[in-house]
């Protein structure tokens, strides 16, 4: 999966296709991308989340937080890249009127207040129900923001994959194809790796509260937790 | 249905009998109104400002409201008396959101007249009832969305810190629409043209997030 990435940064020198924006463009194939996987991992937390209320497996649980975790950061790439590309393209850093920025922008601030609200339970059980509760709502209101910023702004953005707008030379949609499931796998890996590290940490904690009861034996006072619990 | 009626009509009683709430989110709508008198120095508004104003100051002044919606639950151990009573959970939503509808009422009923007053030469009047619309659609969706994060924050260690991080992100879209919608009314010669546009995507919210609280409400009462 890693290699698959590798072979994003690959494309990404080997077939440049400047178009009338110059060498700028090319920030498109990380901007774009990142912004279609961060979404749809949103949206994807949001169907974990459900798993979870249904199943009451915190797996489930663990699964929608690593998801949100990783696209908020994805998340931060894309305000960054956006800017970037936003300043050389536009001349400006920001701007208002633009229904995508604007609505990708209160998705984030939404979504960034998961952390706040998980760590602010203490209940594991209540703190799985809630986050999941909450990655439900959030992803269902991914798209009902869309469509109300949208009505609201005009459309200068570049739509890229719809019917009309999509006029990508062959090369630069082969590119992006790549660039986009680079980046899909990019996410899918680091979601693993998260949840790996996750279930090792908890292992770990697990064997080491037992190695503490079996230290300070049976007579002994109950042992002060060494190791803060720290949230999953 | 009856246990709706019961809860609601047990929420609006003691918010008569304690003015706790209403009194205060009214309070706040008309303090703030001064503050952008100053703020943007501005004797009259019109259009989308007056419309930005408005409905900023009314999300804020709900967010006061919202806040308090569950604390007698918390405090005096309704939840438990909701669990344990033999009655869906989800009419606790249903009647906290109702008694928040009518909070939000009462507060616009004070807050518009006082608006128009401060802000509006004339022609005020002309746009009330399609403005009544508007306002009792967004009033709407606020609820449902603020009893469910309501309940939610309630349980957290960061109850009314958390409450308005949660909820402002989430009311963007009425912000929007309620805002397009009311700045052509506000507009200096009354223009109607769009309104309707905006009320659905507000029907459309409310719709969406009503049946979303509904479907996930009996998770966050468990326990």
């Amino acid at each position: 999966m890693v290699l698959i990435t590798t072979a994003l940064a690959l494309v990404f020198f080997y077939a440049p296709n400047d178009a009338d924006q110059g060498f700028v463009q090319k920030i498109f194939y990380v901007h774009v991308p990142l912004a279609i996987v961060a979404l749809i991992g949103f949206i994807v937390a949001g169907v974990l989340g459900a798993m979870h209320l249904r199943t009451r497996d915190d797996t489930w649980d663990a699964r929608s937080y690593v998801a949100i975790h990783m696209s908020v950061i994805f998340g931060v790439g894309v305000l960054a890249t956006g800017a970037i590309w936003a300043r050389a393209s536009w001349g400006k850093w920001w701007v208002w009127d633009e229904p995508t920025l604007v609505s990708f922008l209160i998705i984030f601030l939404l979504y960034v207040t998961y952390y706040p609200l998980r760590y602010s339970i203490d209940d594991p059980q209540r703190r799985a129900r809630y986050a999941s509760v909450f990655a439900i709502t959030a992803g269902a209101f991914v798209p009902i923001n869309f469509i109300a910023v949208r009505m609201a702004e005009s459309l200068v953005h570049p739509r890229v994959l719809n019917q009309t707008a999509g006029d990508m030379p062959g090369e630069m949609r082969l590119t992006f194809l790549v660039a986009l499931a680079g980046m899909a796998l990019l996410y899918v890996t680091l979601v693993k790796l998260e949840l790996t590290s996750k279930n090792a940490r908890r292992q770990l904690r697990r064997l080491r509260r037992m190695l503490e009861e079996e230290h300070s034996g049976g007579a002994a006072p109950p042992p002060i937790a060494t190791v803060p619990a720290k949230p999953n | 249905m009856r246990a709706v009626v019961a809860i609601a009509r047990k929420d609006l009683l003691v918010e008569l009998r304690t003015k706790e709430s209403v009194p205060a989110m009214a309070l706040f709508a008309v303090t703030t109104f001064v503050i952008f008198h100053f703020g943007l120095d501005r004797d009259r508004l019109e259009g989308e400002l007056a419309a930005g104003v408005l409905w900023v100051t009314l999300l804020f002044a709900a967010i006061l409201g919202i806040n308090r919606l569950f604390v007698a639950e918390r405090e005096q151990g309704g939840f438990d008396g909701i669990l344990m009573a033999p009655i869906e959970r989800t009419s606790l939503l249903i009647a906290k959101s109702g008694a928040l509808i009518v909070y939000l009422v009462a507060l616009e009923l004070i807050a518009l007249p006082v608006f128009a007053l401060f802000f509006i030469d004339e022609g005020f009047w002309a746009a009330v009832p399609r403005l009544a619309l508007v306002t009792l659609l967004a009033d709407v969706g606020l609820a449902v969305v603020g009893a469910m994060l309501a309940s939610i924050a309630i349980h957290t260690r960061a109850r009314d810190l958390l409450l308005p991080i949660l909820l402002l992100p989430l009311t963007v879209p009425v912000v929007i629409a309620a805002a397009a919608a009311t700045k052509p009314l506000l507009s200096i010669p009354l223009d109607t043209s769009g309104v309707g546009k905006w009320l659905a995507v507000l029907a459309l919210y409310d719709l969406v997030f009503g049946l979303l609280a509904y479907a996930v409400f009996d998770f966050l009462m468990e326990d």
